[in-house]
């Protein structure tokens, strides 16, 4: 190829290359947004669209191997008739939220006060206190089953709800305490100073000034609460043996997933329907509990 | 610690700056003045439920770790007989080892992807919230279901996972991957990373966002590139979030139960154990239940050293 005008040539190369800033932005953001954020959002996402899925699909289906995977199935409600016709399933749902909102109720009432005294009030040991309550937070539930079960079983409670609620706040009393107790410091003192000079009892001031201030921060360690409720294993699956008394998590374990045989139509319509609880609260209060996270667990 | 002033006095009648009385105090609603006795009072339920519920059972503890207590048989003392066995049982040194590889290499996968994820959902996009709420779903759902849905994605006959690297052509045979300890480990670990990454996104890109704005531009004006500015400016900022998450997930993935329990159970061979399904397997499936103890109190030398430093932190922010 012979060039002529070598200078023409390459100039109308380069128009031909070069891309606008605009381009450039667009392209900077194909790479370093939208492909790593599908790429992240498909492994988080990807099991419960495979859950849902399979829940959908027959058990003829499901266990054809044969038939590619991702074939569209038929539509079948027979999964979700059966675990609610043939398991405890509403028994479990049941528990599940009765132990969940009492263990919360009794944890963000009694962190609440200890975590305000700690917070605003001077007292002897009150730094001791604080961080006792702190290291018995950071204890694993999973070191702590085995002593509490034996325990709670010399004391006649195994295989009764009452296990559950008292051993769930032994984990979050310690969290709500430490979460309120950031929250409270976050909050300026001024307030509840004036209202005592101007003849507010202590109380009256926590109460009526402060408890109304860091209500955001009350409804967030409320629903840590709950989900650490509502999701816990260890304790019901040690603590529980009778199959109408036994939790969501521990009742879909046991009764669908028992020795080498797995119901994986049930097991998964279970999951579907054991995870939309928690996945309702955080849909329209998420906002609280990353508030709540940036505001009072991690400031400290 | 900021406490209030203490303006409320004794006296039973005051004058306040607008010439109003206040009402005098019963004896009762005076002591509940005094700091020391309302601070104690509002501490009290929550020492008295955690000394009865958990202080009790953990010196209880204790002492049954010193027992060779069998389900169903006399208690003898034997001291510390159950450490010096464990130590003599292959599987538990397995364990120890296992344990350590899971927490390692899990700890490290969430900090990168964590602080990748935080970063990319950091840039101003439309629907931003919607996807943060989206990517938190593995951390919030109950992990039992969860880890029940990836024993269902790693079946050996109709797991979805083989079944699709078989039909793209990227493997030939299907994994089996709950079979051998690595595949097995691998799978826990990648179950482990999946489900507590979004907690490292959602808790990095807070911090991202504290970060000042103008320090961005000033090394802009430095000169400073993406690598630059990350390494400056971005880290120092998030550095006291990195390393609380750093230390709490680290307690948490080496006190992972559920996972391991579904996918695993320890198996096969005990390979996979960690020390929670270990101390769960000999109190309930053997009936050593001191044993089992003796188990899950071998975290606690870690669990010490990561409380210490975290303490030493607290106190040195505070002075």
């Amino acid at each position: 190829m012979s060039i002529s005008i070598p200078q023409a040539r390459e100039a109308a190369e380069e128009q031909k290359w070069a891309i606008s800033m605009r381009q450039r932005r667009a392209l900077h953001k194909v790479f370093f947004l939208y492909i790593p954020l599908a790429f992240f959002m498909f492994f988080a996402l990807f099991p419960f669209a495979w859950m849902a899925i399979s829940s959908f699909t027959a058990e003829e289906e499901l266990f054809d191997a044969d038939r590619l995977p991702w074939m569209i199935p038929t539509f079948t409600l027979e999964n979700y008739v059966d675990l609610l016709s043939e398991t405890e399933f509403f028994s479990w749902i049941f528990n599940s939220l009765a132990v969940g909102l009492i263990a919360t109720a009794i944890a963000v009432t009694v962190g609440a006060l200890a975590g305000y005294a700690l917070a605003r009030l001077r007292f002897k040991g009150a730094s001791m206190i604080g961080m006792g309550i702190i290291v018995t937070y950071l204890v694993p539930v999973s070191v702590l089953f085995l002593p509490l079960a034996y325990v709670f079983n010399s004391w006649g409670l195994n295989n009764t709800r009452l296990a559950l609620i008292l051993a769930y706040p032994t984990h979050l009393i310690p969290f709500c305490t430490w979460f309120m107790l950031g929250y409270f410091k976050n909050i300026p003192a001024d307030l509840e100073e004036s209202a005592i000079i101007d003849g507010c009892t202590r109380i009256q001031a926590f109460y009526k000034i402060a408890l109304p201030l860091a209500l955001p921060g009350v409804l967030a360690a409320g629903i840590f609460a709950f989900t650490f409720s509502w999701n816990e294993f260890i304790y019901a699956l040690t603590f529980i043996s009778d199959d109408t008394l036994k939790t969501v998590p521990v009742g879909v374990h046991g009764q669908l997933a028992l020795g080498d045989v797995y119901y994986w139509g049930k097991l998964m319509a279970a999951s579907l329907l054991g995870s939309l609880p928690i996945a309702i609260i955080y849909a329209f209060l998420s906002e609280y509990f990353v508030k709540g996270l940036t505001e009072g667990a991690l400031k400290q | 610690m900021a406490g209030i002033a203490e303006t409320r006095t004794d006296q039973v009648l005051q004058q306040a700056p607008g010439g109003e009385y206040f009402p005098p105090l019963g004896p009762l609603a005076r002591r509940l003045e005094r700091p020391e006795v309302l601070g104690f009072l509002l501490v009290a339920p929550a020492l008295i439920l955690l000394i009865i519920l958990l202080g009790y059972p953990f010196v209880q503890a204790i002492w049954l770790t010193m027992l060779d207590k069998h389900v169903g048989s006399e208690s003898i003392f034997i001291g510390f007989g159950n450490y010096i066995e464990l130590w003599d049982d292959p599987v538990y040194r397995w364990t120890i080892m296992n344990t350590m590889i899971f927490t390692v290499i899990s700890v490290i996968a969430k900090i990168v992807l964590g602080l990748t994820g935080a970063l990319i959902l950091n840039q101003a996009f439309r629907m931003k919230n919607f996807f943060r709420g989206f990517i938190l779903l593995p951390w919030i759902i109950p992990s039992i279901l969860s880890a029940l849905v990836w024993l269902w994605m790693y079946d050996d006959t109709f797991g979805v996972i083989s079944r699709s690297l078989i039909a793209f052509g990227i493997i030939e045979e299907k994994i089996l991957w709950l079979s051998s300890w690595g595949t097995a480990l691998t799978s826990i670990i990648i179950v482990n990373v999946w489900r507590t990454t979004p907690f490292f996104i959602v808790s990095l890109l807070a911090a991202l966002q504290t970060v000042p704005k103008d320090q961005y531009e000033a090394a802009d004006m430095d000169g400073a590139g993406y690598l630059a500015q990350f390494w400056h400016v971005t880290l120092p900022n998030i550095k006291h979030v990195l390393i609380i998450i750093t230390l709490f997930g680290t307690i948490w993935t080496m006190s992972d139960f559920n996972i391991i329990f579904v996918l695993t159970q320890g198996g096969p061979a005990n390979t996979t154990h960690v020390f929670s399904t270990l101390a769960y397997q000999l109190a309930f499936g053997a009936g050593k239940l001191g044993q089992g103890i003796a188990v899950s109190f071998t975290m606690f030398p870690l669990l010490f050293a990561i409380i210490f430093f975290r303490l030493y932190r607290m106190r040195k922010e505070q002075s």
